[in-house]
C-alpha cells in the first residue's frame, strides 16, 4: 500500500482538545461546498443554518431546551465510557424516568403542592437508575454484555410506555387517543425567561456538568473510573473494585437519563405522549464523544448538536432545503472528528515498510 | 444647468416609481403558508398527500401565496418549536398534519392570536385553530364490500398501526361491509405499533397470509403489505396513495387522501378574510376521500356494487355504520334503522362482530 498509518507514540494534548474545533471548521467548509452543489447561496445557507435560528430570544432559548437532555445524558454517559462501561440504553432509562416522574404528575393531577415537582425530580432520577441497575446487575453477577442488555431494555421501556399510554394512563377526556392528560401546573417546570420555553431543566444540566467536573477532576471516584478505563489490570492491582465502578457508572448515567426524561415531559411536553424523545439517548452518545468525555466539552457539544437540529428546521423553512441536510451535517461533524482523532494518534506515511521499523525502534527508544 | 435639472427630475421620477413599486409589493405581499409534516415527503403515503395539497395551493393561488414546510418533525417537544418558528417568521396560515401536534398547536395558537392554524385529525379547537379530517371509513366500507366478494378463504388480513379510534373504525367498517355481502368473512388484525415500518408490515402481512388471509388491507403507510400480497398471489388494497406500482396484480384499488381542495379553499378564505375556525370531516362527497382505479380483474358486477355504494354514501342513502351493529360478544351496539352519530364514531374503541382478537391495551 502507498498509504500507511503510523503510531505517533506520544499524543499531543493540545491537539486532542483542538480536534472538535477543527472538525467544526472542516464541517463548515464542507457545508459551503454542499450548499453550492445544492444550488443555494452558501453564505445565506450557513447563516440560515447556524445563526438565524438563535438570533431571536425565542430561538436562543430553544437552544437550551433542545440542549438540556443532550448535555444531561451526555455527561452521565461520559463517566461510563471512560471506564469502558458501555451504556447504550440511555433512551430506555430516559423513558422510564419520564414515566416515573410524569406518573406522579398524573397520579396527583389535581395537586397544587410545591412538593410535587421535587418529588417528580427524585422519581425520574430513581426511575432511570432502576432501569440502568438491570444491566449493572446482569453484568456484575453473570458477566453479561451491558451493550446488549442496556440496548434491548430500550425496547422494553418503549413498550411499557406504549402500554401505559394506550391503557391505564390514557386521558379519560382524550377520545381514546394515546396521550395522557395534561400535567397540573404544580407538575410543570417553571419557565426561566418569560414568553420563551426555556425551563428550569437547564439548571439541572449545568449542575450535572459542575458535579461531573468535580467528580472527574477532584474526587477519588473519578480517578478510579479513569484508571479502570485506561488500565484495568493496574486498577485491580491498586485494589479498585471493578464491580463497584460498573454499578456507579451505570447508576449515574441511568439517573441522569431518567432525570432528562422527567425534564422533557415536565418542561416542554407537559403530558405523557407516545414519542417522548426523538432519540436523545442515542444522540447523547455522539455528544459524549464530541465533548471528549469531559463534562465541559459535553456542555458545548450538546449545544452544538442542538444547534444543528434548530438549523435544519430553519433551513427548511427559509431555504426549502431538505431535512436530510441536518443528518448530513451531523454525519460530517462526527466524520471529521473521528478523522482528526485518527490523525492525532497516527501519522500518514507514504511508501514502503522501511520507515516502520525505524519508527518502531524510535518508539522503543 | 439644464442637464442638472433634468437629472434631478429623472431621479425624482425614479424615486417616485420605486416608492410606488414598493407600495405595490407591500399591498401584494404573498400570504405565507406553513406546513408541518410528521414524515419525510417521499413518493407516496400520508405526508406525500399533504405535500400534494401544499403544491395544489401554490398552483391555484400562484404568487398570492408562498409556502414552506418542515418534514419529519417528531411529535414531542420539537413540534412546539417548529410551529412557533413558522408563526414568528410571518406565516399567516399553518397546517399541522398529524394528531400528535394537537396540544403544541393549541399552545402556540394562544401566543399568536392573529395567525390561523389548521390541525389535522385532532379535536381541540380555538378561535384561530380549526380542525379537519377525512372520513376514511367511507372508503373502507367500499373496499370491505369488494374484499367480501373477492375472498375465497373468507379471511381478510388487516395490518394495523396503533389502536386509536381512527384505525379501529376502519377495521370495523371493513368487517361490517364485507359481512354484509359475505356473512362468513372474518377479519384478522396484526398490530405493528408504527405508522411506517416496511419490515414489520411485511412480517405482519406474511403472518396473515399464513393464517389464511387472501385479501390484505392496511392502515400503515408503506407499500410492504401490497408487495407481500403480490408475491404470495393474493389481493391487496393500497393506503393513502395509489400503490398499484408495488403490486400491479394484487392491487384491487386504494383509498386516496386528497387534501388539495380543502387546503386551497382554506387558504383562499384567509386571503379573502373570511376564514373561521371550525371542524371539517370530509368524505367522498367533498372529494377528501377517493378511490384509485379498480383492478381490471374485479368482476363487473362487483365494480357496479362498489360504485353503487360509493354513490349511495355521497347522496346519503348508504351509511357505513348503519344498524343493526353487534360487538364481538354479540351485544347490540346500534339498533336496526339507526345510524351511528359522529361522536360515537370518533371515540370508537370496540370491535364489531366478525373481527378476531382483542384490541391491545
Amino acid at each position: 500500500m502507498l498509504l500507511r498509518l503510523e503510531n505517533r507514540g506520544e499524543i499531543s494534548r493540545a491537539m486532542v482538545y483542538a480536534s472538535p474545533f477543527i472538525a467544526v471548521v472542516l464541517t463548515l467548509i464542507a457545508g459551503v461546498f454542499l450548499f453550492a452543489i445544492l444550488g443555494v447561496n452558501p453564505v445565506d445557507a450557513i447563516l440560515s443554518f447556524f445563526v438565524t435560528p438563535i438570533s431571536t430570544l425565542d430561538g436562543f432559548a430553544e437552544l437550551f431546551v433542545k440542549g438540556t437532555p443532550l448535555v444531561l445524558i451526555g455527561v452521565g454517559l461520559s463517566f461510563g465510557f471512560q471506564a469502558n462501561v458501555w451504556n447504550i440504553g440511555a433512551e430506555g432509562q430516559l423513558t422510564v424516568g419520564a414515566l416515573a416522574g410524569g406518573g406522579l404528575a398524573l397520579l396527583f393531577f389535581e395537586s397544587e403542592s410545591l412538593f410535587l415537582l421535587p418529588a417528580m425530580v427524585i422519581a425520574g432520577t430513581l426511575g432511570g437508575m432502576a432501569w440502568a441497575a438491570i444491566p449493572a446487575f446482569l453484568k456484575t453477577r453473570y458477566n453479561t454484555n451491558e451493550i446488549l442488555t442496556s440496548l434491548m431494555l430500550v425496547y422494553v421501556a418503549l413498550l411499557l410506555l406504549s402500554y401505559l399510554i394506550h391503557g391505564p394512563w390514557k386521558d379519560p377526556e382524550g377520545q381514546n387517543f394515546p396521550e395522557s392528560r395534561l400535567f397540573p401546573d404544580a407538575g410543570i417546570l417553571p419557565v426561566m425567561i418569560e414568553t420563551t420555553r426555556m425551563h428550569a431543566g437547564w439548571l439541572f444540566a449545568l449542575a450535572a456538568v459542575a458535579t461531573g467536573w468535580i467528580l472527574i477532576a477532584r474526587h477519588i471516584i473519578g480517578f478510579q473510573i479513569r484508571v479502570t478505563g485506561m488500565a484495568p489490570m493496574a486498577a485491580s492491582f491498586a485494589g479498585f473494585k471493578e464491580k463497584k465502578i460498573i454499578w456507579i457508572t451505570l447508576l449515574m448515567s441511568g439517573g441522569a437519563a431518567g432525570l432528562a426524561g422527567m425534564i422533557e415531559v415536565s418542561g416542554p411536553i407537559q403530558q405523557i405522549v407516545p414519542n417522548i424523545s426523538p432519540g436523545y439517548g442515542f444522540t447523547a452518545i455522539i455528544v459524549a464523544f464530541l465533548g471528549r468525555l469531559h463534562p465541559v466539552g459535553v456542555l458545548f457539544a450538546g449545544l452544538l448538536m442542538a444547534l444543528t437540529y434548530l438549523g435544519g428546521e430553519n433551513a427548511q423553512i427559509e431555504m426549502n432545503l431538505p431535512n436530510a441536510v441536518t443528518g448530513v451535517f451531523q454525519g460530517m461533524l462526527l466524520f471529521f472528528l473521528l478523522a482528526a482523532d485518527v490523525l492525532i494518534k497516527y501519522r500518514v506515511k507514504f511508501g514502503g515498510a522501511k520507515t516502520s521499523s525505524t519508527a518502531a525502534a524510535g518508539e522503543a527508544g | 444647468m439644464k442637464l442638472g435639472k433634468k437629472l434631478g427630475l429623472l431621479s425624482g421620477l425614479a424615486a417616485g416609481v420605486m416608492l410606488a413599486a414598493t407600495g405595490i409589493a407591500q399591498a401584494a405581499d404573498p400570504l405565507k403558508v406553513g406546513f408541518v409534516y410528521v414524515g419525510p415527503v417521499g413518493d407516496h403515503g400520508w405526508t406525500y398527500e399533504h405535500n400534494q395539497g401544499r403544491l395544489a395551493v401554490e398552483k391555484a393561488l400562484g404568487d398570492k401565496v408562498k409556502t414552506s414546510f418542515v418534514e419529519s418533525v417528531p411529535e414531542g417537544a420539537d413540534a412546539t418549536r417548529v410551529i412557533t418558528r413558522l408563526a414568528s417568521t410571518g406565516h399567516g396560515l399553518i397546517f399541522t398534519t398529524s394528531f400528535g401536534y394537537m396540544n403544541p398547536t393549541v399552545r402556540v395558537a394562544k401566543r399568536f392570536p392573529k395567525v390561523k392554524f389548521e390541525h389535522a385529525t385532532g379535536f381541540k379547537r380555538a378561535d384561530n385553530v380549526a380542525t379537519y379530517s377525512a372520513r376514511f371509513y367511507e372508503g373502507r366500507h367500499v373496499i370491505g364490500l369488494i374484499a367480501g366478494k373477492m375472498t375465497k378463504t373468507n379471511v381478510l388480513g388487516y395490518v394495523a398501526s396503533f389502536p386509536i379510534p381512527e384505525v379501529i373504525r376502519g377495521i370495523n367498517a371493513v368487517a361490517i361491509a364485507a359481512r354484509s355481502v359475505n356473512p362468513k368473512v372474518t377479519v384478522k388484525v396484526v398490530w405493528v405499533s408504527s405508522w411506517f415500518d416496511p419490515g414489520k408490515e411485511a412480517d405482519a402481512a406474511k403472518a396473515l397470509v399464513d393464517q389464511g388471509a387472501d385479501v390484505m388491507l392496511q392502515h400503515t403507510d408503506s407499500p410492504a403489505p401490497v408487495q407481500a400480497a403480490e408475491r404470495r398471489g393474493i389481493w391487496a388494497v393500497g393506503q393513502a396513495s395509489d400503490m398499484k406500482a408495488f403490486g400491479p396484480k394484487a392491487h384491487l384499488t386504494a383509498i386516496i387522501d386528497d387534501w388539495a381542495p380543502y387546503y386551497v379553499e382554506r387558504t383562499k378564505a384567509v386571503l379573502d378574510g373570511t376564514w373561521k375556525s371550525g371542524d371539517v370531516w370530509g368524505g367522498f362527497k367533498s372529494g377528501m376521500v377517493k378511490l384509485s382505479s379498480y383492478n381490471s380483474a374485479i368482476p363487473a358486477d362487483v365494480v357496479a356494487m362498489a360504485e353503487k355504494a360509493r354513490k349511495g354514501i355521497i347522496d346519503g342513502s348508504v351509511h357505513p355504520f348503519a344498524g343493526p351493529i353487534k360487538d364481538q360478544s354479540g351485544k347490540v351496539i346500534l339498533k336496526a334503522g339507526e345510524v351511528m352519530d359522529d361522536k360515537t364514531m370518533l371515540g370508537m374503541n370496540f370491535y364489531v362482530e366478525g373481527v378476531e382478537g382483542k384490541i391491545p391495551q
